[in-house]
């Protein structure tokens, strides 16, 4: 499903980011990113996410080669990913509602279709009910949740998740966890990047450690 | 059972299909209207773009208008361009009246008008002011003047200037004068304005489309983080520029009315002076204003270069919003 071979990624001002990153996700499987801040998680997510392109290597998604993709295919292919980013980039000036939304919006969803699968997007997260808000009105964790439940509604292919759990305590943790093993069961893959080690150990799922760019064996 | 499933399934996609379709319809009407009240809600900023926006339309339309008439107006001139014969000062009324009736016979002659000399001079001392200063006079220096209006086929030139060259061969003729020379000079100097006009409209349809293109810029920057997002969750380039071609289309076409507004009370401001005016020509001019279909070009014009300035600057700067 997602194949890194040999990438490296290197900012125009600075040193290597990444270096010589090979892994291989099969469908369906989770795993978690994790390393010290500023080893490169978000940098290796945003190549798959393609808002950032390697210098180096190259990238299979779904056997799609994200170096040779054209700009005009590129949304459709993020329209099978699901992001969850680490600053949320939620639309403040949005209610709950059209936040979760935005995605089928996007997509040309009819607004029968929308409304379901908002409604149950938000009941997965915990935060039905809240449809109406505004995200400034809600606490962090909540927020953070509001960005899962975009990032699921689209029935990903691909969850690529970016600290999805820092704003929450250990029960939501687990909770938000637990959802995203429901996703890998019905066949998603999903990749998370995070630094709780306690939670990582607990989960006992395979883990890619990055150590200054570079992928740790082990 | 199959069959019932299957058309269950069928209606199922026609409705799912229907949603979609509406839906498309729907969230197309969402942008067109949502962008106007956008525009609505920023009230102080639209209303000074859309302000500017429609003096440099009006400035451009005004003049077209103003050309319009002009050349209404010499349309009437140019239908008298009729030629003047003044003959010798030693021949009589008679002889006068026998030429004239000559030249009547002239298939390229519509009317002839003569005035004896005592006609003039009357005529002269009625409209001068001279009156009594002329009454000093012994002699009467005004010459019998034949006048011939062509036919409306001449509106050749040549052919007019032809006519006079053969008048001018009687012997009773001192000079001949075509009323034209004057016409043709006015006729340039229309040209000459008209294409100042042109080049004015080019002008200010430029001014309308850089006003159009700066704002779509500033609105891209306000909106920058939306655009962002929704490119992420995979928005289509045309999906994220639709709103503000929209935008640009209302900035286009709301200042094309009011800029139609601004002509029309100008126009009402200057039509009692004109009216006086074409009194005093002693020729009735019905001043013209814009006809529905210069309305609706007026407006089609306006909001396509509403348009083309969103959507050069979207060009341009939506690329510029990183991630692709
Ligand atoms: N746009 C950028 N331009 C230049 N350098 C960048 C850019 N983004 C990230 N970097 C650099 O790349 C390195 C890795 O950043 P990255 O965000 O991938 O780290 P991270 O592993 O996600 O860290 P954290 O756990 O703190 O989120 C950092 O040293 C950072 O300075
Ligand atoms: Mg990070």
């Amino acid at each position: 499903m997602l194949k890194f071979d040999h990438v490296s990624k290197r900012y125009p001002e600075g040193s290597d980011v990444l270096l010589n990153v090979s892994f291989h996700l099969k469908r369906g499987e989770m795993a978690f990113l994790t390393g010290h801040s500023g080893a490169g998680k978000s940098t290796l997510l945003k190549l798959i996410a393609m808002m950032e392109f390697c210098s180096r290597g190259c990238i299979l998604l779904g056997g799609q080669n994200l170096n040779k993709v054209t700009e005009r295919e590129i949304p459709y292919i993020r329209r099978k990913l699901g992001l969850i980013f680490q600053d949320n980039k939620l639309l403040y000036d949005r209610t709950v509602f059209d936040n979760v939304a935005l995605p089928l919006i996007v997509s040309g969803y009819g607004y029968k279709e929308i409304g379901r699968r908002v409604r149950a997007s938000l009941d997965k997260v915990g935060l039905l009910g809240k449809e109406k808000k505004y995200p400034l009105t809600l606490s962090g964790g909540e927020q953070q949740r509001v960005g899962i439940a975009r990032a699921v509604i689209n029935k990903p292919e691909i969850i690529l998740a970016d600290e999805p759990t820092g704003n929450l305590d250990p029960e939501l943790s687990a909770e938000v966890m637990h959802l995203f093993e429901q996703f890998q069961n019905v066949g998603v893959t999903v990749l998370i990047a995070s630094h709780d080690a306690n939670l990582l150990k607990r989960m006992g799922h395979r883990i890619l450690t990055l150590d200054h760019g570079q992928l740790k064996v082990g | 059972m199959m069959k019932r499933k299957a058309r269950q399934s069928k209606n199922k996609a026609r409705n799912a299909f229907s949603d979609k379709s509406q839906t498309y319809l729907h969230i197309h009407a969402h942008a067109l209207f949502s962008s106007l009240g956008r525009i609505v809600k920023n009230t102080f900023t639209s209303v000074m773009t859309m302000l500017v926006m429609a003096i440099a339309i009006s400035l451009a339309s005004g003049f077209y208008l103003l050309i319009d008439n002009m050349q209404q107006l010499t349309g009437d001139i140019e239908s008298t361009n009729k030629i003047s014969l003044f003959l010798k000062p030693n021949v009589s009324d008679k002889s006068g009246r026998t030429l004239a009736e000559k030249i009547r016979q002239n298939k390229a002659v519509d009317k002839v008008v003569l005035i004896t000399k005592k006609q003039a001079l009357k005529e002269f001392k009625e409209y001068s002011g001279f009156g009594e200063a002329l009454n000093v006079l012994e002699v009467n220096p005004l010459p019998t003047v034949i006048q011939v209006l062509p036919k409306n086929t001449l509106d050749d030139l040549q052919a007019i200037e032809s006519l006079m060259m053969e008048f001018k061969h009687f012997n009773q003729v001192d000079f001949a004068q075509l009323d034209m020379q004057w016409v043709r000079r006015l006729q340039t100097m229309m040209q000459i304005m008209q294409r100042g006009v042109l080049i004015l409209t080019l002008l200010l349809g430029f001014a309308v489309l850089l006003i159009t293109g700066n704002t779509i810029r500033l609105e891209l920057q306000n909106r920058r983080d939306e655009v962002l997002v929704a490119k992420l969750v995979g928005a289509t380039y045309s999906f994220i520029q639709r709103p503000f071609l929209y935008t640009g289309f209302w900035l286009g076409f709301l200042s094309g009315i009011i800029a139609w507004l601004l002509v029309s009370i100008i126009m009402l401001l200057l039509q009692s002076p004109i009216e006086e005016l074409s009194l005093l020509n002693g020729r009735a001019f019905e001043l013209s204003y814009f006809g529905f279909f210069d309305i609706i070009s007026l407006l089609s014009i306006t909001s396509f270069l509403g348009v083309l300035g969103a959507w050069i600057v979207l060009y341009y700067q939506l690329q510029e919003i990183k991630p692709k």
